[in-house]
């Protein structure tokens, strides 16, 4: 029928499957997003590091230049270099997280737009992971997808013998990744979901985790605990991402402390989501 | 109910939109329950939103968006493949005459260009119900004159069934067939506006001039049922398939001059009072 025809008619044609209807969210979120200059720029500095990495993983075996320079081995690959990429990657998820994040549910909530999706065969579950799964890649690609390429490539320069040896490391980048990127997606759709303004829940978001671990601090120094860290998140992935790089803690709490904690926090956000995320609100009374 | 388009009356607070949001999944009911096409409103709500289309009340839209973009989304999360979706956005936009602006972005139209944008999202999909709730709210004549056509048209075609909340009792009467009226959170009366004028067309009030000579008693042989107000003036029922001109033809053999014949006008709001009334003394 042509374009241009005006006339109602009913619609004849295939449908597409129900699972994947969540990604349409995602696809039109994405080309939306990365109309931003300043997001697809933050968003490409976000893989300097891991490139300098993998060019320093290039260099520590590059045994012509090693001994140019008169060293046997610049640095060792270990579960600190992974830790430490982890790092310095997380912030940069955080700050993404930050800038992205305030914006997938609240302009739906600002326009009363639910009930237009919510009208149609498509759940609030799957409202929620569609928005989610933005920031579920954003983030997967700059950090525990960058941290396993990063991973084989020492495993290819090192051979097969480092990969058996290490295959924990890789287990501790995707876990630990997973879990950050799981917090920091339900948190910042939790704050979406409640705070409007965009701008508003991105501080809301920054308030979280620094005046969190601030007030930490004050709990702990006023009832002299270390409990007080239960309320700290960055603390709490720092501890749990220690834990399965087998590091010891420094904070104090055990990992299965802030695991549970970070569980808690993570049911908190769904909570928060299915209060608000809702065609209408029932006011009952 | 069965009405191609049936309209949901009653006062602010009625319950109109709330018994629109639970056919909709959207409340979940306390008690009792209701099928949309066969498919139950607690147990098969994806079913039900599968086969609607559904126009909210307020304004629901992302105003960053452009028309064409928003209805290709809300189709596509309709289950129409991305091209199906895109090509029915076009024309659900052009069919409501919004063809020229459909690039523009939503927070840019005017309060009547909303709502016809709200239609469209409605319809592009192709469902089999379509849910109005209050369609016409905040547009100006000529405007609502459009909505009421489409929705006519729609009526028309056959191809959807419509269900339109509304308290403007003249938006319903001029595309309803069938009339629930709601007060309170309860159906108070249930009207088959088409049965209604047929039915209204069988009542007439007679005036006449010049003597009865047996005119009642003629028109009662004829199988109408008479009733004299007053010694020229008769209210009767005519039989089905009853014609008007067997009247003139017996007054005319009785040299009785008909003055007035009218039919009964049972309007909407007539209807509307009359359940309003009636359930006035109720505790």
């Amino acid at each position: 029928m042509a374009v241009h025809k005006r006339s109602y008619r009913s619609y004849a044609g295939g449908f597409t499957p129900a699972w994947s209807r969540f990604t349409i969210i995602t696809r039109y979120a994405f080309k939306n997003l990365f109309r931003s200059r300043l997001l697809t720029a933050y968003f490409v500095c976000c893989f300097f590091y891991p490139l300098g990495c993998a060019v320093a993983l290039y260099v520590n075996h590059n045994l012509s230049l090693l001994s140019a320079l008169n060293v046997r081995q610049v640095f060792a690959v270990d579960a600190g270099f992974f830790l430490s990429f982890l790092g310095v990657q997380s912030g940069f998820a955080f700050i993404l997280t930050a800038i992205v994040g305030p914006g997938l549910v609240s302009p739906d909530l600002a326009n009363n737009a639910l009930p237009l999706y919510l009208a149609r065969p498509f759940s609030r579950a799957e409202y929620v992971l569609g928005k989610m799964a933005i920031l579920l890649w954003l983030l997967s690609l700059i950090t525990w997808i960058p941290g396993l390429i990063l991973f084989l490539i020492e495993s290819s320069l090192s051979g097969a013998g480092w990969a058996w040896a290490n295959i924990g490391l890789a287990w501790g980048i995707f876990i630990g990744c997973g879990i950050e990127i799981l917090v920091f997606s339900l948190l910042s759709l939790a704050i979406s979901a409640w705070i409007k303004r965009k701008l508003a829940a991105g501080a809301a978001l920054l308030g979280v985790f620094f005046f969190g671990s601030g007030l930490a601090q004050v709990i702990n120094a006023v009832l002299e605990t270390k409990n007080g860290y239960l309320i700290d998140l960055g603390n709490l992935l720092t501890t749990v991402e220690g834990s399965l790089f087998g590091h010891s803690n420094v904070v104090g709490i055990s990992a299965s402390s802030a695991w549970i904690a970070l569980v808690a926090a993570c049911v908190f956000c769904i909570a928060l989501l299915e209060r608000k995320v809702r065609a209408y609100e029932v006011v009952v009374g | 109910m069965s009405g191609r388009t049936i309209g949901l009356l009653g006062p602010n607070g009625a319950g109109k939109s709330t018994l629109i949001n639970t056919l909709l999944g959207f409340y979940r009911p306390i008690a009792g329950t209701a099928r949309v096409f066969g498919h139950d409103i607690r147990t098969e709500t994806r079913q039900i939103r599968a086969l609607t289309g559904y126009m909210p009340e307020s304004d629901c839209f992302i105003a960053s968006m452009t028309a064409v973009n928003f209805i290709r989304m809300m189709a596509e999360l309709s289950g129409l493949p991305s091209d199906a979706a895109l090509e029915r956005a076009h024309e659900a936009l052009f069919y409501v005459g919004l063809g020229e602006a459909r690039y523009r972005r939503l927070g840019t139209y005017s309060l009547g260009m909303k709502q016809l944008a709200k239609l469209a999202q409605a319809i592009a999909h192709g469902p089999k119900l379509v849910v109005l709730d209050e369609p016409t709210n905040g547009l100006d004549p000529p405007a609502r004159q459009r909505m009421i056509r489409l929705i006519r048209e729609m009526r028309d075609g056959g191809e959807v069934s419509i269900l339109i909340s509304s308290h403007l009792l003249r938006d319903v009467e001029e595309t309803c067939e069938e009339v629930l009226i709601l007060k309170e959170g309860r159906q108070v009366h249930y009207a088959n506006l088409e049965e209604e004028r047929r039915a209204n067309r069988r009542f007439l009030e007679l005036e006449t001039v010049g003597g009865d000579n047996g005119f009642a008693d003629a028109v009662t042989e004829l199988g109408c049922e008479c009733a004299l107000t007053s010694a020229h003036r008769m209210k009767m029922v005519l039989p089905e398939s009853f014609a008007i001109r067997e009247l003139y033809r017996l007054a005319g053999e009785r040299n009785i001059q008909i003055r007035r014949l009218s039919y009964r006008r049972d309007s909407l709001e007539d209807i509307f009072l009359k359940a309003m009334e009636s359930t006035n003394g109720r505790p």
